[in-house]
């Protein structure tokens, strides 16, 4: 919203002050004021009243014209100007010869070969309307030569508010609130509002007029005819235009000003359209068209203003076209109304048409505006336009008040909330500059929240603070740590694992991290192949792409690695994210907080990368919970899983993910001649396992003794199959095993498997070992694995 | 006899000096010295000799023996040194200059960003708490003070699902749920309830490269007996500053969120201009970072935290915003692509 220092100047007398450094303090302390401030006028100069004394044809052009204009000075000046509107004794805004337009400087120069001292102007090129289509037509009484600065207020400083800062504030959303503030920040007076008196008018008839619908919360109107001015004031038409408003004609652009000053919108019928005003919905929907020429469709919920049963306008957001002032209206209806804030919210959504008033109506408007800016309005109408009659008396209907909020605090209130020192007689006499009226009693102050501010923006103690605070003036704030007592702090498990494996997987093992979308992405899926599982979905996505979210992030961190094929022949990468699993019992999504991890190469064989996996886990498993993993294998049940080497990840007892390999299918499609690995963990499981205690070990005085054995190992016979056969006959001297070479041939696969022995109590005798090792030999014949 | 001692001392002095490497040394002595050896083999002629020869002759092949063991060490250091030489000789010499191998793992900007926040905050003795993706209407707005109907849900276009749950719009989906947790020990035993948590969110628009519509938040809270708006100026001023690794200057204006009242919107000095104004601060000198307030009543009270005796602060930090203006991350969209020649640059929180 643009907003203009002159207007706020009507309402605040800023003698001796510095505008700009008001609009800045307002910026901190009410609402943002958009970054360039506009200097209305300030490059405009030497622009005067001229009148055109005769009108010649250009010899050599069609479309200029020779004119002579008297502009104050002793002698015509000659001027050359191709707009079509001259015409002999008009007045109009004239460029002298060194004006200043902007960067332009006039100076004189041929115009098809004539000479011509200076320039006609239209209204647009002065910047004060976007009426390019003549020059301007001064119809205002003023000397010849007057300087159109003098004449009209051309000067103006003009200022943006963002709309969204005023969401919560009905009451800015016109001039004079704008003005309110801008007059606590200045300590200075905010001025009455000059309004016709209404009363005067209370012996004629009201107007027929019911409200049918409590959406409509109050209703008041107004009988006026014999206006006879079409064309608004050149002033109010540069403040307008200054706010982003184009003028229409002096009726509209009355309704406009009003809403622009007060925030109330208004509405004018023609009167023969409006015999019998009644504020309702129908049950039925039907098409409306709206003053713009649009049809639109009003269903059920939509309030209405009819003229008994037809429907003249849809309320608060847009009149009719059959209800609009037309040339013949001689009479006319003032509406100035207030209407339930979310309905009008809810309609312009369902209508998809968001106008200047409905934005107010949406903003909780004040009810007790409705009256005075009738008063105010007829005031306008009857000083631009002095035989207009009233025709009705003041008509209102008043169907719901707010109740009035008053608040009582007391000093230690805002002492607490603000941390600072603030007296007493600052606090009540910022609250008295913004409208409440405030009365401190002791400690003790009471506040009678104004109707303004009492729709729904004020509503309780804290909202108090905000007043006392902004108005002080948070720079001003003495900055302090608070006094609380500490306490110690313990870190939540599952954040603090994540931390540790984000540590190791990139310091120790060099992976990337990377982050994605709690959604599949049906296009980059598809094309590898792996169809997006059916999960629960987004019910309102923009892009259906996206609609289903994810079961698992591995399909995702594929597309990722899809993508990043050509960035190195070998790299890993992972995610600490989200996957939702269905719904439970509740109807509430199964949500699971997983540490993805896909390894990626051109160079390592697939089963060196998937060991490299499987051992990072390992390492996360004893690193973090001192814990071993155990593998149960699993059945493939993704598109991206090969059947073959697939396994759930157990930690104490508890799955807590899967290891496994790419599909080939899959695998292909992201790049042909490559290995592909992925391990996804529940970080929650995997939080839940209870930290093994690590106890620190005397080195042993005594030499330890290692057995080697080579044996073959038949297909279907895996490593923790062939511990059993050690697990109870270590007594207690074997430390260790592990496998120290491995030897392959077509007919047998052959390990050999170093038994540690030890003791920190003595030197073992080779007798020991060898019984140790004699039952570990028979109990793997057991199993049918043989020494080589 | 004198004459055998002498010529095989020689001989074997010879061979001593001969010998090339340690194996042909070792036979030498086994070949002198051992039991068939041909100093053992001079004794055997022994009992011929008379009981005063024979002492002598014993007398003096002891003497030929220890001189040949010791000759023999004496050869083996030589050897040995001459081996460690040899070695030294065959290394080659490296080009230490060659350009390094450096590569190694990254860290997501965001994870960077979150770490240095949270480090300021759990020095300070506040929690981090993680808190899921998908949350209730209830969590996300109604506990937040944003009943149905309330503008400020179209503010935000937020990803419903089908069963009426949504991806939280805001980490202030989290605040009912901590007073909830922590409340009891702020009533009970007055330990304040001071806690940060970071988190993902989702907003339905459509992406470029200022907008995502998944991005991440870090929002905290303080709640105490007389938690003041000074105090949320100092947390903020500090934890920026530490954050920045500079003094930050902050500012605060009005700004309407329902969940706070007063709200905030607060600034911080452009950092790129130093305050004077640039294209980066729209030439304002300020840039605005972040919103913030006292914790609304009604905020409270759904949380079991009596408004009149407790008051509290909270703030909603832009960590993607963050990262982006501390790494100079022009394109929001790179950070959720998965692109390795963007993200593997950030190896390290000294970044």
């Amino acid at each position: 919203m643009f907003l203009s220092m002159n207007w706020i100047s009507d309402f605040v007398d800023f003698t001796g002050l510095d505008k700009v450094e008001l609009i800045h303090r307002f910026s901190l302390s009410t609402a943002e004021v958009e970054n360039e401030i506009f200097y209305k006028g300030a490059d405009l100069s030497g622009i005067v009243v001229a009148e055109i004394k005769s009108v010649e044809n250009h010899p050599d052009s069609k479309k200029l014209h020779l004119l002579k204009v008297d502009i104050g000075e002793p002698e015509l000046t000659d001027v050359v100007c191709g707009a079509p509107n001259v015409r002999v004794g008009m007045k109009t805004a004239f460029a002298k010869v060194g004006a200043k337009i902007g960067e332009i400087e006039i100076a004189p120069r041929p115009l098809a070969g004539v000479m011509s001292y200076g320039m006609c102007c239209s209204e647009a090129e002065i910047g004060i309307s976007d009426d390019n289509s003549g020059i301007m037509d001064i119809t205002d009484d003023a000397a010849n030569g007057t300087d159109l600065k003098d004449l009209y207020a051309i000067e103006d400083i003009v200022f943006e508010v963002d709309n969204k800062s005023l969401t919560n504030r009905p009451d800015l959303w016109g001039h004079y609130g704008i003005a309110r503030e801008f007059a606590a920040l200045a300590g200075r007076e905010l001025k009455p509002l000059d309004t016709a008196d209404l009363d005067a008018y209370n012996a004629l008839a009201k107007v027929d007029m019911e409200i049918e619908d409590p959406l409509c919360q109050r209703y008041s109107c107004l009988q006026v005819e014999n206006i006879s001015r079409s064309v608004s004031p050149v002033d109010m038409r540069i403040r307008l235009f200054y706010c982003g408003m184009r003028g229409i004609n002096f009726l509209a652009d009355l309704t406009n000003y009003l809403m622009l000053e007060m925030g109330q919108p208004m509405h004018a019928f023609d009167s023969r359209k409006v015999g019998k005003i009644r504020i309702k919905r129908f049950a039925e929907p039907f098409m409306f068209q709206t003053l713009d020429g649009v049809e639109r469709r009003i269903d059920e919920n939509t309030l209405m203003i009819c003229n008994d049963n037809t429907p003249v306008a849809i309320a608060g957001i847009m009149g009719g076209l059959d209800s609009e002032i037309v040339a013949d209206t001689t009479t006319l209806t003032l509406e100035s109304a207030t209407f339930d804030a979310a309905s009008i919210r809810k309609s312009t959504v369902r209508l998809a048409h968001r106008t200047d008033a409905s934005m107010r109506y949406e903003k909780s408007l004040d009810p007790e505006m409705t009256v005075p800016a009738i008063a105010r309005f007829l005031y306008l109408l009857q000083e631009y336009d002095p035989d207009v009659q009233v025709v009705s008396a003041l008509t209102d209907a008043y169907a719901y008040h707010y109740p009035q909020v008053e608040l009582r605090f007391d000093k230690a209130f805002v002492d607490r909330y603000t941390g600072i020192e603030i007296d007493c007689q600052t606090i009540v006499n910022t609250l008295n500059s913004l409208g409440f009226n405030a009365k401190q009693d002791g400690d003790v102050f009471d506040v009678v929240v104004p109707s303004w501010r009492a729709t729904k923006d004020v509503t309780m103690k804290a909202d108090i603070i905000e007043e006392i605070t902004r108005i002080y003036g948070y720079d001003n704030f003495e900055i302090n740590t608070t006094r609380s007592p500490l306490y110690p702090v313990r870190a939540d498990v599952v954040k603090s694992n994540e931390e540790k494996i984000k540590d190791i997987l990139v310091k120790r093992y060099n992976l990337h991290e990377v982050h994605s979308y709690v959604w599949a992405y049906y296009d980059e899926q598809k094309a590898l192949g792996i169809p997006v599982e059916e999960n629960i979905k987004l019910a309102n996505a923009s892009n259906p792409n996206i609609e289903t979210i994810r079961r698992s992030m591995i399909p995702t961190q594929l597309c990722q690695v899809k993508t990043n094929v050509g960035y190195a022949p070998s790299f890993g990468i992972f995610e600490v994210g989200r996957v939702v699993d269905g719904v439970d019992e509740n109807n509430l999504c199964v949500e699971y907080k997983k540490l993805a991890i896909t390894l990626y190469s051109k160079t390592e064989d697939v089963r060196d990368l998937y060991f490299k996996l499987r051992d990072m886990l390992a390492v996360l498993a004893d690193d973090l919970k001192h814990l071993p993993l155990a593998y149960k294998k699993a059945e493939a049940t993704h598109a991206y899983e090969h059947p073959v080497n697939l396994n759930t990840v157990m930690l104490d007892g508890r799955e807590i993910g899967t290891l496994g390999i790419v599909h080939p299918t899959v695998g292909k499609k992201i790049d042909k001649k490559s290995a592909i690995v992925f391990a996804e963990i529940d970080m929650n499981a995997f939080a839940e396992a209870e930290n093994a205690s690590v106890c620190y070990e005397e080195p042993s005085k005594f030499p330890p003794m290692d057995y080697d054995i080579s044996v073959i190992v038949p297909a279907g016979v895996f490593f923790s199959d062939l511990k059993k056969s050690w697990e109870n006959e270590g007594e207690g001297i074997l430390r260790n095993t592990k496998i120290v070479d491995t030897y392959d041939t077509e007919l047998f696969h052959s390990i050999t498997i170093r038994f540690e022995f030890s003791s920190s109590e003595r030197t073992l005798s080779s007798n020991e070992v060898q019984g140790i090792m004699d039952r570990v030999i028979a109990n793997l014949k057991k199993i049918n694995v043989t020494l080589r | 006899m004198d004459n055998r001692i002498d010529v095989l001392r020689e001989e074997i002095k010879q061979k001593i000096a001969e010998a090339a490497d340690l194996a042909e040394l070792d036979k030498l002595r086994v070949s002198t010295l051992g039991k068939k050896g041909s100093i053992t083999a001079l004794l055997k002629g022994m009992k011929d000799l008379s009981n005063e020869e024979r002492k002598t002759f014993g007398a003096e092949v002891n003497k030929l023996k220890a001189s040949v063991a010791e000759k023999i060490e004496k050869r083996v250091e030589v050897l040995n040194q001459m081996a460690i030489e040899a070695e030294i000789n065959l290394m080659p010499v490296f080009d230490v200059t060659t350009p390094p191998d450096l590569s190694r793992g990254s860290y997501h900007p965001i994870t960077l960003s979150q770490r240095q926040c949270e480090a300021v905050f759990k020095s300070m003795g506040f929690t981090v708490e993680d808190y899921p993706e998908v949350v209730t209407d209830y969590e996300c707005f109604e506990s937040v003070n944003i009943p149905k109907h309330h503008p400020a849900r179209d503010m935000q276009d937020t990803y419903y699902l089908e069963n009426g749950q949504l991806l939280k719009s805001q980490t202030s989906a989290a605040q009912n749920a901590i007073l909830r947790k922590y409340g009891k020990n702020l009533i009970e035993n007055g330990v304040p309830i001071k806690a940060i948590f970071p988190g993902r969110c989702f907003r339905n628009e459509a992406t470029d490269a200022c907008h995502e519509n998944t991005f991440f938040q870090m929002e905290g809270m303080m709640v105490d007996k007389d938690i003041s708006i000074s105090n949320l100026i100092y947390f903020m001023k500090t934890m920026l500053s530490e954050v920045f690794k500079r003094d930050i200057k902050v500012r605060l204006r009005p700004g309407f969120f329902p969940f706070v009242e007063p709200g905030f919107e607060l600034d911080i000095n452009c950092e790129i201009c130093g305050g004077t104004g640039c294209p980066s601060c729209k030439h304002s000198g300020w840039l605005e970072l972040c919103p913030c307030g006292m914790i609304h009543p009604n905020v409270l009270r759904e949380g079991g935290i009596d408004p009149d005796e407790y008051t509290g602060f909270a703030f909603g930090l832009g960590l993607t915003r963050l990262a982006m203006m501390k790494y100079g991350v022009k394109d929001i969209r790179d950070l959720n692509s998965g692109n390795l020649k963007a993200l593997s640059q950030f190896t390290d929180d000294v970044f």
